[in-house]
């Protein structure tokens, strides 16, 4: 749950132009954000809205036109790609809606993966063990991501992303490729990590059950957070 | 942990793995090939010439070394050389070329077979007629001859009269005189072949020799031998650097392609990966094992292919060409290989390294 003192994430007048052929696209016109630690957050919003920029700025896949990001004292806005690189394999952990795990590798060796970028020696503590008996994945790790299901696809993702200890969890309609029932076993474990690990997490989604999940909801439109959708 | 994704990558892509180091593997065959048949052919002309149990040779001036044409010594010159001190035999051949590599030697039995300690008949036996050949085993197999056979040459048909064991001056051998008349050489040679009466008169011989024909082409046998080098065939040693150019490029393009290809396909992954965390550097390094897994795999199969060829070229041409296996050009050749393949690499692997993480991840 949220704590009091300094934000985790502290975004201040953040802008973000796309110039596409002739025309600048204004994707964020100013936006200003405060997640504590160990908040759990929905950005919801229609398409076009700016929630997939917000998303790839925070996750220091892109870089901000101008205004500050602040990442546990990191400012994102005034890295260079190679900084910027450094902070993914540290501080943020991705899931996406396509799962997005690399298909020649088992799904053992795509959480490794994630250790061996970060330069992380490889998931031996009984932390993760228990991660993985929660997440309900670990009769399913000598497999590749062809042989699961959508459902232990997502699972898998969310184990990647968090076994580096980030210091958020991104997640990009985690549920939009899941049916319900797969949505739902998802969803919880999310809110179980948060709540157990005290894990921040900030979820996009149009999914306003999905939604219901977080601690918070933020409503996105126009390139703005707006009060009420 | 970026070796098994180097692996796994190699596995997930088997046909193109599968193609793209045969592919290579054409290209070490390619060059060891042409390496094993100059090494190979300029061996067995050695092993023919040590065959002949000569001491000295005496050569027409201005000749190469290999090269052997024309039939320019008077045969006034071999009874000169049998006078000389310490020649026990002397016995000259000539020969004409008869299309190809190939080359029929006329030679005078008698006295070459003194010379050699005569021919080892597998069948049939010496010239009968002025129109038998005797050939070696390797071109009878080549042309499936037989001792009764007729073989057609010079514009004549020939009758074989005897199939010898490989390993003496040539392949076809015909009467000397016959060779000189339909070659417009009667009394002309191409070269004498002289046998001391002891090896160790073997300087004073030659300064003799040297001496009397002091414009000819005089080698002791060692010395001659010595000269059959790729160093010494004019061209051969350009060609094969050719070869090898050539090489470099195929190497260059077929892992170009391969690796353009595996870049375009995974585009996604590599923005996983970037979105992990991965470095230009480490995506990079990625594509760059994989080369040198395909360029190595490549190369073993180039080298284990030449085993193919050097079987092909015994089974089907023996007669014609000679094939060994050169395994000190195997390093060689897997580093053009190796060059070729990281040279076609790098374009890949710098479009990789340089992928736009979100536009990768939303590639579909």
């Amino acid at each position: 749950m949220s704590e009091t003192g300094a934000p985790l994430i502290e975004v201040r007048g953040l802008r973000k132009t796309y110039r596409m052929g002739e025309v600048d696209v204004q994707a964020l016109r100013g936006v200003d954000l405060s997640v504590q630690k160990g908040e759990f957050i929905a950005i919801v919003g229609p398409s076009g809205s700016g929630k997939s920029t917000l998303f790839y700025i925070l996750g220091g896949l892109a870089s901000a036109s101008a205004g500050s990001v602040l990442i546990d004292g990191h400012d994102l806005a005034a890295m260079s790609d190679q900084e910027r690189t450094q902070i993914r394999r540290e501080l943020v952990g991705f899931v996406f809606q396509r799962y997005n795990l690399l298909p020649t590798l088992s799904a053992l060796d795509n959480i490794g993966m994630a250790q061996f970028i970060a330069g992380k020696p490889r998931h031996t503590e009984g932390w993760f063990k228990q991660t993985l008996d929660l997440l309900g994945v670990s009769h399913r790790l000598g497999h590749k991501p062809q042989s699961l299901s959508g459902g232990e696809q997502q699972r898998i993702a969310i184990a990647r992303a968090i076994v580096n200890h980030p210091a958020i969890l991104l997640a990009d309609e985690p549920t939009g490729n899941l049916d319900s029932e797969n949505s739902e076993i998802v969803l919880k474990l999310m809110r179980d990590l948060n709540e157990r690990l005290g894990q921040t997490i900030l979820m996009i989604t149009h999914n306003p059950e999905a939604a219901a999940y977080a601690h918070r909801i933020v409503h996105m439109r126009d390139g703005r957070i707006v009060q009420h959708p | 942990m970026i070796n098994t994704l180097v692996i796994e990558n190699l596995k997930h892509r088997w046909v193109r793995t599968m193609l793209s180091a045969l592919a290579v593997g054409v290209q070490v065959t390619m060059i060891l090939t042409l390496v094993g048949l100059s090494y190979g052919t300029l061996e067995e002309m050695s092993q023919r010439s040590r065959g002949v149990g000569a001491d000295i040779l005496v050569r027409p001036p201005g000749t190469s070394i290999i090269g052997l044409s024309t039939a320019p010594i008077p045969e006034k010159v071999l009874d000169f050389v049998r006078k000389l001190p310490h020649v026990a035999i002397a016995t000259g051949i000539t020969v004409q070329p008869i299309g190809g590599v190939n080359s029929v030697y006329g030679i005078d039995m008698e006295s070459f077979s003194q010379m050699s300690g005569g021919f080892k008949f597998v069948a049939g036996g010496p010239f009968q007629n002025s129109d038998d050949v005797v050939i070696d085993e390797y071109w009878a197999q080549q042309n499936r001859l037989r001792v009764g056979s007729q073989t057609q040459f010079m514009n004549r048909s020939w009758r074989v009269c005897g199939v010898v064991e490989p390993g003496k001056l040539a392949r076809m051998f015909l009467p000397i005189k016959t060779v000189q008349d339909l070659s417009a050489n009667t009394g002309k040679l191409t070269m004498i072949y002289v046998k001391l009466d002891q090896p160790n008169n073997l300087q004073a011989a030659l300064a003799a020799v040297k001496n009397a024909l002091p414009d000819y082409q005089i080698y002791s046998l060692e010395e001659f031998l010595s000269l059959i080098s790729v160093n010494n065939v004019p061209g051969l040693k350009a060609f094969i650097y050719v070869v090898i150019a050539i090489s470099v490029v195929v190497g260059f393009l077929v892992v170009f392609l391969s690796m353009y290809t595996a870049v375009l396909e995974r585009t996604r992954e590599i923005g996983i990966l970037k979105a992990l965390g991965a470095t230009p550097g480490f995506v990079l390094s990625v594509l760059v094992r994989e080369t040198v897994v395909l360029a190595l795999a490549g190369s073993a199969a180039g080298i284990v292919f030449t085993y193919g060829t050097r079987w092909a070229i015994m089974h089907y041409v023996p007669g014609s060409l000679t094939q060994t296996i050169v395994p000190e050009w195997w390093p060689i050749a897997t580093l053009v290989s190796l060059t070729g393949s990281l040279f076609g690499a790098l374009y890949p692997g710098w479009k990789a390294a340089r992928q736009d993480a979100i536009e990768a991840l939303s590639y579909e």
